[in-house]
């Protein structure tokens, strides 16, 4: 297991403004000028060398962009983002493959080291031979969106499971990405996902085989590194019929002054049998306290529960960017299919977080569980929108949904927007959601049992998200915990 | 002819405003209403007078209806004709276009420390032929401190209209309003009604509201609990069959420390019928020590018909308790073949099943005699199923 | 008199009775032993017209009457009653009306007068003190809040207002202290009379010390394997299902 979110001792932590992840990479990039137009496509998709229907398809998506607005419903507010002033194009300039440490950009490197990414996996990611032999876990790093090193890649070969960077897929496997593609968010599905659509410039491509139970976890690692760079990767995990995998996803950020803008989009697609855990823990800058920088956040997250009996399911731990705008779903088409998300989100100073799911029941007897906990400090907003929607021949299908949210201080705001529709007799939903605080008698038992009360308030958060948390891999629970904490510093009066 | 002409360039709300995205007013837009001519004879319409005694106000087609009410005590001020101030319902399409025509309605002041008693308010509206009327009533209730009234609401007709009400109500400090209200439309007409409640400390509104009528029904509630200790409950149930579409939309603001609001809505729904609820508790930054709870359950007793539930918390106050829950399902079959294995038949056990269902929402109405008429009323429902 | 005869049953295609065949004459009490799995709860279900059960063969006549042909609440008017292993609880819906609307209901089936508000709570009323059961019972909703006990107290309570011809009581003593056990069984025992007959559905031969049967059958396998007196019941106790060579039977007993 990686263990890139490694939080520092506090207490160096509050010192130096909480946000340990905030360095800057001197690695030689190869930028794109500013600006989006259809030649900025062009550049992109020649870059890549890409096939002439994917240049289509991103043109098509570019015009589907341009008919549509920003979504204006969600409960964020933000000063209108100039698309024209970003660069939609930076890459790391390396040789392509290095083959030993020596090849490695020691720049590079020394990101990992900061990122807190153990000295083996670092060798992986390095690409050093015989490196892959300890641990259990394959990663994927994307800088600037584009992918620079996936481990492991052999040893899911022999399994059968396609683990790469999206852009080699295209390459080397056009059919399945062909296939697939835009299958589950269509290229015009909404305005942010329409940009991804336009020019994304990589992301991490998944697909295991019928029959094929993942033999380890598949890890992508995001970073966004240089200055006014749009972030647009896109995310595609296929499992065949009976296919198992468990994919998880950390973010981070350099701190800066202005915002960046980070669209991605994510396509799961499960057939009969097939089950897909798809954990996050995103952590990229929140911005200062004054509310000064930040990553924006807009990002579609889809997956297609086709097959019968196939699963998905979602697990977030949401505690950075300025603004987070994000809602991963289920269509829950096959019957008896399974649809679950799980979230965490934690908004302090002058963070905004409207997130939550969608559950589309179309089949028989499917599935949905939502459990969101969302906690508000300092002034920010932390918003839960969820829609259930059972359609008519979803019968017998259940949904639960548990929607809890703490306010910690009188200055922030916790929102609960559920929309649940209806049009099966025989579908049953239950929702139910709470806003509290940490109760003072809760605190004053901690206190007197001799925590201090920030650990208090700790302890108690982290129960108030132990339902969540427990459905992340150990070692990324025990990282998302401590990200909780160092999150709220500064929170407790 | 001036009247329809302005009727139909005052926009009604598309479902783009967010707060209408289940309810599409096109079918009215397309109704073409006239404002709804005066009956000089009433009398032939007390058959449609609910089954209460006591004073009882009764408009027709928007005018009063001496014959038919009969006055309410001298100290209860029952008057006409006053100003609304507009800008307080800009937001509210409806609400403007209620300011735009209306033209009458009840003012009913209640004065300091007065136990008022049970006050019965008639909407009846008559189109006379095939030509679709509307009306547009404006009433203000005024509670003053430590009053108390037990308002019942009643709505019916004959033929297609639109009954377009605002209803202003204001209670001073520890006044109590009980507000039941019945809407009985016929099943070929549009009722949206607006109410505005704004609570001074300590003051206590409680409201339940049934919907049983209408082709297109929204009940659209502002309370705003505006003074520390107010309460507000807010309950209602629709029962609802064929193509009705009926959406209960609420919007409490708790605006001051330590108030407390409580709402239970139910919809039962058969047919093609449409259930909305809205729901949003807004808590305000000073409002700490708030405590908020709402409840939307919803049976769908048939294939074809649906639900859409919009609960929605907005906090902005750390020191509060606030939670709802919603739940849509069918009759659970365990306690159907309970019933029917004691001998009860499917269809009286299925009505006591939806009765048991409404009965959450029902047990705060206090005044007997008001309950037995919704008890009626539900009942009723069933002979039409 | 109840007549079972060749009865077959499934759930979702499984089949769970296997053909049974068991008279219970007008006046008698039977006892149904067997071990878990054995279709004890489905013979009830199946008996009382439960939804999700489909009956493949036999016929079930009370008294002449075709129960299979009937609603469940048409089987209750004719003068079947069940006593549900697992009482359901219906919130919002007072026991007081329930139980007189389902007297009433069976009355009026019957071609007898309904009874008054008045008139029903006397007779509620007694039969709650037979039962050593508080009258707030009857203000309380249907099951809803009460212990394990109280639920089983209260199917003994609707029986003894509704006095049916023939009673199942499906595992009635599950759940109940010696108490509670004592005071269910003096119910039962207290509606014994000449036109009135039960199947006492049980896992043990406790219940059976109070409520003495008439006749004891021993169910496996979806099939009546043993009969006998109340002796039979006894054995069952002190050897198990297996000391009856049931063992031998493999499938049925596993």
């Amino acid at each position: 297991m990686s263990a890139r979110i490694e939080p520092r001792d506090p207490i160096e932590a509050a010192t130096e403004g909480n946000y340990k992840w905030g360095f800057e990479t001197a690695i030689e990039m190869e930028i794109a000028p500013k600006g989006l137009s259809e030649d900025t496509i062009r550049l992109i998709s020649a870059k890549k060398d890409e096939p002439e229907w994917l240049l289509a398809w991103r043109l098509k998506a570019f015009a589907a962009w341009r008919e549509t607005c920003e979504p204006e419903w969600a409960k964020i507010k933000h000063p209108p983002i100039d698309y024209q002033d970003l660069h939609y194009y930076a890459a790391p300039k390396r040789k392509p493959g290095p083959k030993s440490l020596a090849e490695v950009d020691p720049e590079l490197l020394a990101t990992y080291e900061k990122l807190g990414i153990p000295l083996r996996e670092r060798a992986i990611l390095a690409g050093v031979e015989g490196a892959e032999e300890a641990t259990p876990v394959a990663i994927d790093a994307v800088f600037d969106s584009v992918s620079v090193a996936t481990t492991f890649r052999e040893t899911l070969a022999k399994a059968g499971v396609i683990f790469c960077p999206i852009s080699e897929a295209v390459r080397e496997h056009p059919e399945l990405v062909r296939r697939y593609l835009g299958s589950v968010v269509p290229a015009g599905d909404n305005f942010f996902a329409a940009l991804n659509s336009a020019v994304f410039t990589d992301g991490s491509f998944v697909f295991v085989p019928k029959g094929v139970r993942c033999p380890m976890e598949l890890s992508t690692y995001f970073r966004i590194n240089a200055r006014n760079t749009g972030q647009f990767e896109r995310t595609l995990i296929i499992a065949e019929e009976g296919a198992y995998v468990s994919y998880l996803e950390g973010c981070t950020a350099p701190q800066r002054d202005e915002n960046q803008l980070h669209a991605a989009v994510v396509e799961l697609v499960a057939l009969d049998d097939a089950t897909i855990k798809y954990s996050t823990v995103q952590n990229w800058y929140p911005g200062d306290a004054e509310g000064r920088g930040g990553i924006y956040n807009f990002v579609t997250k889809r997956g297609a529960c086709r097959g019968a009996r196939s699963k998905i399911s979602w697990t977030q731990v949401e505690t950075g960017s300025a603004i987070t705008w994000k809602y991963p779903s289920c269509i829950l088409q096959g019957e008896e299919s399974v649809g679950e998300f799980y979230s965490v989100a934690l908004t302090n100073h002058h963070q905004q977080a409207d997130t939550g799911t969608k559950m589309i029941h179309l089949g028989a007897n499917t599935k949905s569980t939502i459990i969101s906990k969302g906690i508000s400090a300092g002034r920010s907003n932390n918003t839960y929108r969820g829609l259930v929607r059972m359609m008519p021949r979803a019968h017998g299908a259940r949904n639960f949904t548990q929607c809890d949210s703490l306010l910690i201080g009188d200055r922030c705001g916790a929102h609960t927007i559920p929309y649940i529709e209806s049009r099966n007799p025989s579908a049953r939903v239950e929702h139910e959601a709470t806003t509290s605080k940490i109760a003072d008698d809760q605190l004053f038992y901690c206190r007197s049992r001799g925590l201090s009360q920030e650990d208090a308030v700790n302890l108690i958060v982290n129960g108030f998200c132990k339902d969540v948390l427990k459905e992340l891999p150990m070692e990324f629970a025990v990282e998302a915990q401590k990200l909780l904490a160092v999150s709220l510093e500064g929170s407790v009066g | 002819m001036e009247r329809r002409a302005a009727f139909a360039q005052s926009g009604l709300p598309s479902r783009k405003l967010e707060s209408w995205r289940y309810t599409d007013l096109r079918p009215l837009a397309a109704l073409d209403p006239i404002a709804a001519p005066a009956i000089v004879d009433t009398t032939a319409l007390a058959a449609d007078l609910p089954a209460l005694s006591g004073p009882r106000l009764v408009f027709v087609n928007g005018r009063r209806a001496p014959a038919l009410s009969v006055a309410p005590p001298s100290d209860i001020i029952a008057a006409g004709g006053f100003v609304a101030d507009p800008a307080r319902f800009a937001a509210l399409p409806l609400a403007v276009l209620n300011a735009q025509f209306a033209q009458e309605g009840a003012e009913i002041v209640v004065p300091d420390r007065f136990d008022a008693g049970r006050l019965t308010l008639v909407h009846l509206t008559q189109a006379e032929d095939t030509t679709p009327v509307f009306t547009h009533l404006r009433h203000r209730i005024a509670l003053g401190a430590g009053a108390t009234l037990t308002l019942v609401e009643y709505a019916a007709g004959h033929g297609v209209y639109w009954h377009n009400p605002v209803i202003e109500i204001t209670l001073a400090p520890g006044a109590r309003l009980r507000h039941i209200r019945i809407q009985a439309e016929t099943q070929e007409s549009f009722h949206t009604a607006t109410l505005f409640v704004d609570l001074l400390a300590g003051a206590r509104y409680e409201a339940f509201t049934l919907g049983l009528g209408a082709r297109l029904a929204r009940s659209e509630t502002h309370a705003r609990l505006g003074g520390t200790g107010a309460h507000a409950a807010l309950s209602g149930a629709q029962l609802l069959r064929g193509n009705q579409h009926g959406d209960i939309t609420s919007v409490v603001a708790h605006d001051a420390p330590g108030c407390t609001s409580r709402q239970t809505v139910k919809n039962v729904l058969a047919g093609r019928a449409r259930g909305v609820f809205q729901g949003r508790i807004e808590v305000a930054r000073a409002a700490q020590k708030t405590d908020g709870y709402q409840m939307s359950q919803a049976l769908l007793l048939s294939p074809e018909a649906e639900i859409d539930c919009k609960p929605e918390l907005e906090i902005f106050a750390d020191d509060v308790k606030c939670s709802h829950g919603a739940t849509i399902g069918a009759l659970d079959p365990e306690q159907l073949f309970y019933l029917r294995a004691r001998g009860i038949p499917e269809a009286a056990a299925r009505a006591m099943l939806v009765r048991a269902f409404l009965d959450e929402a029902i047990e705060g109405v206090a005044d007997g005699a008001a309950r037995a008429l919704l008890e009626s009323a539900i009942g009723g429902w069933w002979e039409g199923a | 008199m109840l007549e079972i005869r060749g009865l077959t049953a499934e759930i979702d295609g499984k089949p769970i009775l296997n053909g049974i065949d068991l008279v219970v004459p007008t006046g008698e009490v039977h006892a149904i032993m067997g071990p878990n799995g054995s279709g004890k709860s489905t013979l009830s279900y199946v008996l009382a017209g439960r939804d999700g059960y489909q009956v493949t063969g036999g016929e079930v006549r009370l008294d002449g009457v075709d129960l299979l042909a009937l609603a469940p609440e048409e089987r209750a008017s004719a003068g079947l009653f069940l006593a549900f292993q697992y009482p359901v609880e219906l919130p919002g819906v007072g026991n007081a009306n329930f139980l007189r609307t389902a007297l009433n209901a069976t009355r009026r089936a019957r071609g007898e007068s309904e009874l008054d508000a008045v008139q029903f709570l006397k007779l509620a009323r007694a039969a709650l003190r037979d039962l050593a059961m508080a009258d707030d019972m009857l203000k309380r909703n249907v099951n809803v809040g009460f212990s394990g006990g109280e639920k089983k107290r209260n199917e003994v309570l609707q029986m003894a207002i509704l006095k049916p011809k023939f009673a199942i009581l499906d595992e009635t003593d599950s759940g109940l202290d010696i108490d509670a056990l004592k005071i269910v069984a003096n119910g039962v025992n207290a509606l014994r009379r000449p036109e009135f007959s039960a199947l006492v559905i049980t896992h043990y031969q406790r219940l059976l010390d109070y409520i003495v049967p008439d006749r004891v059958h021993v169910l496996a396998g979806g099939r009546i394997l043993r009969s006998g007196g109340p002796e039979l019941a006894r054995a069952l106790e002190e050897s198990g299902y297996a000391g009856l060579g049931l063992e031998a039977l493999g499938e049925s007993v596993s």
